[in-house]
């Protein structure tokens, strides 16, 4: 059995303890919830609503997969004021995401946009579903044909169905 | 010295699973019973070894032995004694070992279950399970030896991750597990048919047991995984399409598509090659969760290099497994003789239909968490693929799939008629109509898809129930409790299915009804109330406590309904002082199936509490729909044609649609142990 006397410093970090529990608890990735907080909502709920309606949509930069407004990472907390900044100074919510997709590209969005990048993932789907019907039909059909060649319930050759019969016929007399 | 007769315990067990493999699989080959009957005391070896192993480790766990690294690492002599415990697999070595020793539990299972499986069959599948706990063994001993001694040892420990200190922790992983590690069996049964170049009903008969525990348990592990996520996270989120989470999502999918093309296969003998492919594919991503989950790949394509070791060592045994598997398919599965033909509007061809949609679901899923890491290794770019994807992707697949399976359950088996599906359905989707029009009435200005989603799962369940319901009375006369009686002679898989299908209707109206949650975000001095969705929580006041190895802030609510009090709630921020690390306890109310959910905020700069209020409507349906699916599971299991020696025989087909096993299976075949 190896001893490591340099297993602490090694064990120690967070980085690690991180992907622990993301291992075990489906959780590594939250942080505490002080997420979105009562000092940052706007007065107006309109504004407000398109402010979450955005939020939603953008990624917590130092996280993974999670919304800036379920984040307590203090960069999330920087976004949403920023978020709630440009919609008070009246910019649309495509104009704020665009701002902010300016600044820190693509990968703020959770949801990807369409493009050369892209355009593999958000076709695959489909492109799967039609794949599989397609090749269902093929082999439905190419079987049935094969059926209609052998058409007996016991899978068995024409030659060997007239053996059978030639035997039963035997039996029988 | 029990530490290292705990690691040594580990290198025999090693040893003794390279026998486990070799010797039985021999003995198929070569048609010898004695090599073959090795296999099951092997494999019960193997699994008392790793017992033992795990056992010692949980005793130094328990005890707090800081001469060991694992130990030092992830506990600490104040924690509560249960999450000593459970501490045990709070850490990657020690979650590793409970793999393996589940891996070997069901490895034992099969050597002792006496249900009808053929010798060579039972012995090459007992083979490749030794297969697979040899690599995950020398993974563990080379890579992440958890008996790893330190000196000097120190005094204290360095506490688990707070986050994992949790009831949680002793449920999600183990059922995670049996789950996820259950469908190493599947995949043992299809190379296994793979070698001998023969499946037959019996193989589907010997494997569906398997295939229904693995998914039960992956159904409640994920279900458990989501409620503690939903109360350990704070804002109330049930499922986040994170990549760990999908990472467990993508066998269910798979397991659920092998259910049923399991039933296809066992009772029309038909969709074999389909069958043994589904069966690689599940385990298959049963491992590739493990790698996406163990090689840190997923926080970063980089942190893969901070760990090369273990990374390189899981993909190695992802790339021999899931290769040599396909490989061995690509060139048994063209000698496999194909079964039973049917017409397209059929049983078999509905459960087709199910297998399409549900695989292009799990496709989705797959390309969607691991698009992101192929592109930016491949192209450098990065983009994140997160719930607005999946919703846009998952839902367009998942959404008819759902509407099609009650038309699925009421199709007779080989030819069906549209007639006879559309008579015995009116009256389940009637209701389920009319359900979906009262609550679009009664929420009038609310959600406008949240009605039809309840209405969805309204059709699920009655369905569901709709199968029993025709089936009591289709014979006309004989009034209510002869029905009755009919209803409860159907066998319990045919209950299994009505339950599983129905479980998924109540998750589905559980989903729906999220959509009317209520959420609100506040500060409060203590003596403030706040209105939630009709109740009127009072904050009594905010006091510090000391417990165990925390400290924690308790904000103590009172929660009224009509200036009634109803219920006292608590909701913390705890501090762990040896990590340095925090977290937040939600107080939870429940209210039948809805719950008041208040989660403590930061402390604002007036000084008064930053607070998340929630009424979240019927959300306990979602997790109470998982549990119901995982019963209809267990339910199907106890059927007699599973239960221990049960004799195999083609009357035993409950449906009266003909045979269910085409050939007399080997009844007498069963070896001697």
């Amino acid at each position: 059995m190896r001893t490591r006397t340099n297993v602490l410093a090694r064990l120690g970090g967070t980085a690690r303890a991180c992907v622990v529990a993301s291992a075990l608890a489906l959780v590594a990735l939250a942080g505490p919830a002080a997420a979105l907080g009562p000092d940052e909502i706007l007065d107006d709920p309109a504004l407000e609503e398109r402010a979450r309606e955005v939020s939603k949509g953008l990624r917590c930069l130092v996280c993974q997969n999670q919304s800036i407004d379920d984040s307590d990472a203090p960069l999330a907390r920087d976004l949403r004021t920023l978020v709630r900044e440009r919609i008070e100074a009246g910019d649309t919510n495509d104009e704020v995401v665009s701002f902010v997709v300016d600044r820190y590209g693509d990968f703020v969005l959770l949801r990807p946009p369409l493009n050369a990048y892209t355009i593999v993932l958000w076709v695959a789907p489909t492109l799967v579903l039609i794949a599989g019907a397609a090749g269902l039909v093929l082999t439905l059909r190419r079987r049935r044909r094969i059926a209609a060649g052998a058409p007996t319930a016991a899978g068995l050759s024409a030659e060997e169905e007239a053996a059978l019969a030639r035997i039963l016929e035997r039996e029988r007399t | 010295m029990l530490i290292e007769a705990g690691h040594f315990a580990l290198a025999l067990a090693l040893g003794l699973s390279v026998v486990q493999f070799l010797v039985p699989i021999w003995g198929a080959r070569t048609n010898d019973a004695t090599l073959m009957s090795v296999g099951p005391p092997a494999a019960i070896g193997v699994f008392a070894l790793i017992l033992f192993s795990f056992g010692v480790l949980s005793f130094a766990y328990a005890t707090s032995d800081f001469s060991l690294a694992n130990v030092v690492a992830n506990s600490h002599s104040q924690k509560p004694f249960v999450y000593k415990l459970t501490g045990v697999w709070g850490n990657h070595e020690g979650s590793m070992l409970l793999w393996i020793l589940i891996l070997a539990l069901f490895g034992a299972l099969v050597a002792v279950a006496r249900n009808a499986v053929p010798p060579k069959l039972r012995a090459n599948t007992i083979a490749m399970q030794g297969l697979v706990t040899i690599a995950f063994l020398l993974f563990l001993l080379i890579t992440s030896n958890p008996f790893e001694r330190i000196s000097p040892a120190p005094f204290e420990g360095q506490d688990l991750n707070p986050f994992l200190q949790d009831p949680g922790l002793a449920i999600h992983p183990p059922l995670l597990y049996i789950g996820y590690v259950g469908f190493s069996i599947t995949f043992a049964f299809a190379m296994a048919a793979l070698i001998e170049g023969k499946i037959d009903a019996v193989w589907a008969r010997a494997v569906r047991p398997w295939t229904l525990t693995a998914w039960g348990f992956l159904t409640l592990g994920i279900a458990m995984g989501s409620y503690w996520a939903y109360y350990e996270l704070g804002w109330g989120g049930w499922w986040f399409w994170d990549p760990v989470e999908n990472a467990s999502l993508m066998p269910w999918l798979a397991g659920t598509a092998l259910i049923h093309s399991t039933v296809v296969m066992e009772k029309r003998d038909a969709l074999k090659v389909w069958t043994i492919l589904l069966a690689i594919l599940t385990f298959s991503l049963s491992l590739l969760g493990t790698f996406l989950v163990r090689s840190g790949v997923l926080t970063s394509v980089h942190a893969f290099a901070v760990d090369p070791d273990r990374g390189l060592f899981i993909l190695g045994i992802l790339v021999f497994f899931i290769g040599g598997s396909l490989a061995l398919f690509a060139w048994r599965a063209p000698m496999l003789k194909q079964g039973g033909i049917f017409a397209p509007v059929s049983r078999e061809g509905a459960l087709v239909l199910n297998n399409l949609f549900i695989s292009t679901a799990c496709a989705t899923v797959f390309i969607g968490t691991l698009y992101p890491l192929a592109l930016e290794s491949l192209t450098g770019a990065k983009i994140s693929v997160g719930a607005p994807f999946f919703n846009a992707t998952f839902l367009p697949i998942a959404v008819p799939l759902l509407l099609l399976l009650p038309f699925g359950q009421v199709i007779a088996w080989k030819r069906g008629d549209v007639a006879g599906i559309t008579s015995r359905l009116y009256v389940a989707a009637g209701l389920a109509i009319l359900a979906t029009v009262a609550v679009y009435a009664v929420t009038l200005g609310g959600p406008a898809l949240a009605p039809l989603g309840i209405g969805l799962g309204v059709f699920l369940v009655l369905g569901a129930f709709n199968e029993v319901a025709t089936r009591a009375w289709q014979s006309g006369s004989g009034g209510v409790a002869l029905a009755a009686k009919r209803a409860l002679g159907l066998p319990r898989s045919t209950w299994g299915t009505v339950l599983a299908h129905a479980g998924m209707g109540v998750t589905v109206v559980g989903v729906a009804a999220t959509a009317w949650s209520v959420e609100r975000i506040v500060s409060m001095n203590p003596g403030d109330v706040q209105t939630i969705a009709g109740y009127e929580a009072r904050l009594e006041g905010v006091f510090p406590r000391t417990l165990h190895n925390y400290n924690e802030d308790v904000a103590r609510f009172t929660l009224l309904d009509d200036g009634r009090e109803v219920a006292q709630l608590e909701t913390m921020k705890r501090i762990y002082p040896a990590r340095g690390m925090s977290t937040t306890e939600a107080g939870l109310e429940t209210f039948g199936f809805s719950q008041v959910y208040i989660s403590f905020g930061e402390i604002q700069p007036d000084g008064s509490l930053g607070v998340r209020l929630y009424y979240k409507p019927w959300i306990l349906l979602i997790w109470i729909g998982s549990v119901i699916m995982a019963l209809g599971a267990a339910l199907a299991l106890t059927d007699r044609r599973y239960r221990v020696g049960a004799p195999v025989r083609a009357k035993g087909g409950p449906r009266g649609s003909g045979s269910s096993t085409r050939r007399p299976a080997a009844t007498s075949a069963v070896p001697a142990e």
